[in-house]
């Protein structure tokens, strides 16, 4: 690959924090941020848990600055881009040439079905403030213009793995010279539509999900932001501190298989894995550690599994699945994934997959089930695989 | 940004557009604001079995990107892109509607599983079996060249040697009508020959599918080239904007033989766009194309798919002509599109 990409900044919010510091807390801790639904309205509350970011859209709006009638996905997203852009410290640097590039699914889902409760009655009712922002990109754009940033702004929407395509989008955009510095990640709330969708599907586990257990039952959904700070070699070298990493490798491959389920030799998280290897110029051996997709359904664990089985055949690095602590956040989770992956490379983090008791009968490999400190990480891989056969992943190297 | 040559493009639209037919010789003419497409036999590019599972998006994409590939010959692109601002609209109301009506119990899951943005790309792969990159932007009224944008940079990359690309959005009876309550649309009855020249708030809905097979490397039977493609989001100024494009590529208007302009007939969002009219374009002959698509965030790919054909026949098709076109050879196009003066995009189409 050409140039580097480096990042120079994290921002990150989730069931299990609001911020890197409280999700770094967290995930040393072994803390999941599951719990009986609290925020959203719904017939499934005591049913099937959730990892919901823990505030109403009040206290939300009140720390992304903006009205609190705005929907959850643009609140959540403002307070991690934030974040991450105050972190990277690119704005002290004048006449950058700044992109924003979010991922989400949902949109502004979460206003759309209040709204069409009362839009159903009568369709000349319903509070036309509440759909107004409904598109995904309309949450994007509110936040871009929020950040002051426009050199380039836009919004992928490719199911759970948006935000791992956004990240490589925008470093993509850094190297073809078109920007100098990118906020790349994603965003999604917690909706009804969600929860029940992925409900008809029965893939949604009514105890706290075990990602790569024999026993698992499924996912559990939850929210949240995550977004890195991309910056140029040039302005790397400008940044006064201390860089969490590069962007090595960066794979889209499809599964072509079924529009919801994954093939069962994982073709496409094969693929995907393995095109991100041969980008950075890397062996299998090289990577030490992955955080898996692990979503912790019958289906994802055992293709996804079997696709670790194949390219790496015997020497397995450590791995987890942090949704198990976050649990599911869809169009987020590749951008919170992607801040776990580097705050991993940079502390010599293993963080733990929680829950699991039983190893998956067709695996020769248990993810870590406890906390390992001091780790010489070089190289993190991160899988991010969605609906439509999307699949992507990410290689974050040291600096 | 090196040229992207077209080898072919599909186009499903309000207009007949699709399939053998003769290039816009005489335009379908609407007696309402809204201008729904007209749908293709779906028998050649689709399953009878899947079709009926699938709302109309997913079949107008599916359709005209596999009719595209058709025309090309090319029967793996190196990568998938689409642009989508709504996504499957019809399928998240039809699963919104039952989760409510049905509080929360007894959903079937079709719905939803249709419902991701990402669908029309997902199932074009799934038919195709086609493993490689695939992406979708659902960036408003920059979807679709938010596509063009990753498929250049493929190309630059040399990740890919043919890539197909697409804009698609549909318009449903609920979008339509909420739509309708922000007064996007014109009230009443109304005939879309009269868009532009009407004096009131307003457009006209539409909705389609357009998808281009590109390639960076000329093949000799291209239909036409994009040399440069630019957005504007919010522009303070876009007479400047037009005029640095226009120069960043060695060019002057003089060297335009054709504008394809978007105003779309709601007066008080086609203000900049009249200036221009009026102002930078007056010496260049220049045609509308939103009273034959009707207006929606993709229709830009609508208009490169007529500047395609237009270069490719060199001349413009009866039914668009107005004042000042001649029938001078025309070589090389720029399309200068608005929506809600907000997103303007700028395009340049030559012909090979």
């Amino acid at each position: 690959m050409s140039s580097p990409v480096y990042v120079a900044g994290l921002g990150v919010i989730s069931a299990i924090g609001n911020n890197v510091a409280e999700n770094l807390a967290a995930l040393k801790s072994g803390k999941a941020g599951m719990a009986d639904i609290t925020y959203l309205q719904t017939r499934y509350k005591h049913e099937i848990p959730a990892a919901e970011v823990k505030f109403n859209n009040s206290q939300l709006a009140a720390m992304a600055g903006f009205p609190e009638h705005i929907s959850r996905t643009a609140l959540l997203s403002s307070i991690a881009a934030k974040e991450a852009l105050e972190d990277s410290a690119i704005k002290n640097i004048g006449g950058l040439r700044i992109g924003f590039i979010s991922a989400n699914t949902v949109g502004g889902m979460d206003k759309s079905e209040h709204f069409y409760e009362d839009f159903l009655k009568d369709n000349q009712r319903g509070d036309l403030l509440d759909v107004v922002n409904h598109g995904c990109g309309n949450i994007t754009e509110l936040v871009a213009d929020q950040l002051e940033i426009n050199s380039y702004v836009t919004t992928i929407s490719t199911a759970c793995s948006s935000s791992a395509n956004a990240i490589f989008f925008g470093a993509r955009l850094i190297r073809a010279g078109i920007l100098d510095a990118v906020v790349a990640g994603g965003t999604d709330a917690f909706t009804r539509f969600t929860l029940n969708g992925f409900n008809t599907l029965m893939i949604l586990d009514r105890k706290f999900c075990k990602p790569f257990d024999e026993n698992r039952e499924g996912l559990n959904l939850g929210e949240g932001a995550g977004y890195v700070v991309l910056v140029s070699d040039k302005i790397a070298k400008q940044l006064d501190k201390e860089l969490y990493g590069k962007l090595s490798g960066y794979d889209n491959s499809n599964d072509a298989y079924h529009q919801t389920a994954t093939s069962p030799e994982g073709d496409g998280p094969y693929m995907a894995m393995q095109g991100a290897l041969k980008r950075a110029g890397l062996q299998p051996s090289d990577i030490g550690y992955i955080n898996l997709h692990g979503t912790g359904t019958p289906n994802n664990d055992q293709s996804e599994g079997t696709a670790v089985m194949r390219l790496f055949d015997g020497n397995y690095p450590p791995m987890s699945s942090t949704k198990s602590f976050t649990g599911h956040t869809l169009g987020a989770s590749g951008g919170i994934e992607a801040v776990f992956s580097l705050l991993a490379l940079k502390h010599g983090l293993v963080f733990p997959n929680l829950r699991f008791e039983t190893q998956m009968k067709e695996l020769p490999f248990s993810p870590q089930t406890e906390l390992l400190t001091d780790q010489p990480i070089n190289h993190v891989l991160s899988n991010s695989f969605g609906f439509g056969g999307n699949c992507s992943s990410l290689i974050f190297s040291k600096a | 940004m090196m040229k992207l040559y077209i080898k072919s493009t599909a186009c499903i639209s309000a207009q007949k557009t699709f399939g053998d037919v003769p290039f816009l010789t005489d335009a379908h003419t609407y007696t309402k604001p809204r201008l729904d497409a007209i749908e293709p036999d779906y028998k050649p590019y689709l399953d009878p079995k899947l079709s009926r599972r699938m709302s109309r998006v997913i079949k107008m994409g599916v359709a005209a990107a596999k009719e595209a590939l058709n025309q090309s010959g090319v029967t793996m692109p190196d990568a998938i892109i689409t642009g989508t601002a709504y996504g499957c609209v019809e399928d998240t109301t039809v699963f919104l509607t039952r989760i409510i009506e049905q509080e929360e119990e007894m959903l079937p899951p079709t719905a939803f599983i249709q419902s991701t943005h990402n669908t029309v790309a997902a199932q074009i792969a799934l038919m195709l079996q086609c493993h490689a990159y695939n992406n979708t932007f659902v960036h408003k009224s920059f979807s679709f060249e938010s596509a063009l944008m990753d498929a250049a940079m493929l190309f630059a990359e040399q990740e890919a040697s043919t890539i197909l690309v697409g804009g698609i959005d549909e318009i449903t009876d609920t979008n339509y009508a909420i739509f309708d309550r922000f007064d996007t649309y014109k009230k009443g009855d109304f005939t879309n020959t009269e868009l532009y020249a009407t004096n009131s708030p307003g457009t006209i809905a539409g909705e389609g599918a357009a998808f281009f097979v590109l390639s960076n490397e000329s093949s000799g039977s291209d239909i036409a080239s994009i040399d440069a493609f630019q957005t504007v989001y919010k522009p303070a100024n876009i007479e400047e904007a037009v005029l640095s494009f226009l120069t960043a590529h060695d060019l002057q208007l003089d060297n335009i033989d054709l504008v394809i302009s978007g105003k779309n007939g709601d007066t008080p969002s086609d203000v900049a766009i009249d200036e221009l009219e009026k102002g930078l374009f007056k010496n260049n002959p220049l045609i509308h194309y939103k009273h034959l698509c009707g207006e929606y965030p993709t229709a830009s790919s609508f208009a490169l798919w007529l500047a395609s054909n237009i270069v490719k026949t060199g001349a413009v098709p009866a039914a668009l002509a107005e004042n000042k076109v001649t029938n001078s050879q025309i070589k090389r196009v720029l399309i200068c599109t608005h929506y809600q003066n907000k997103y303007w995009s700028l395009m340049l189409v030559s012909a090979c």
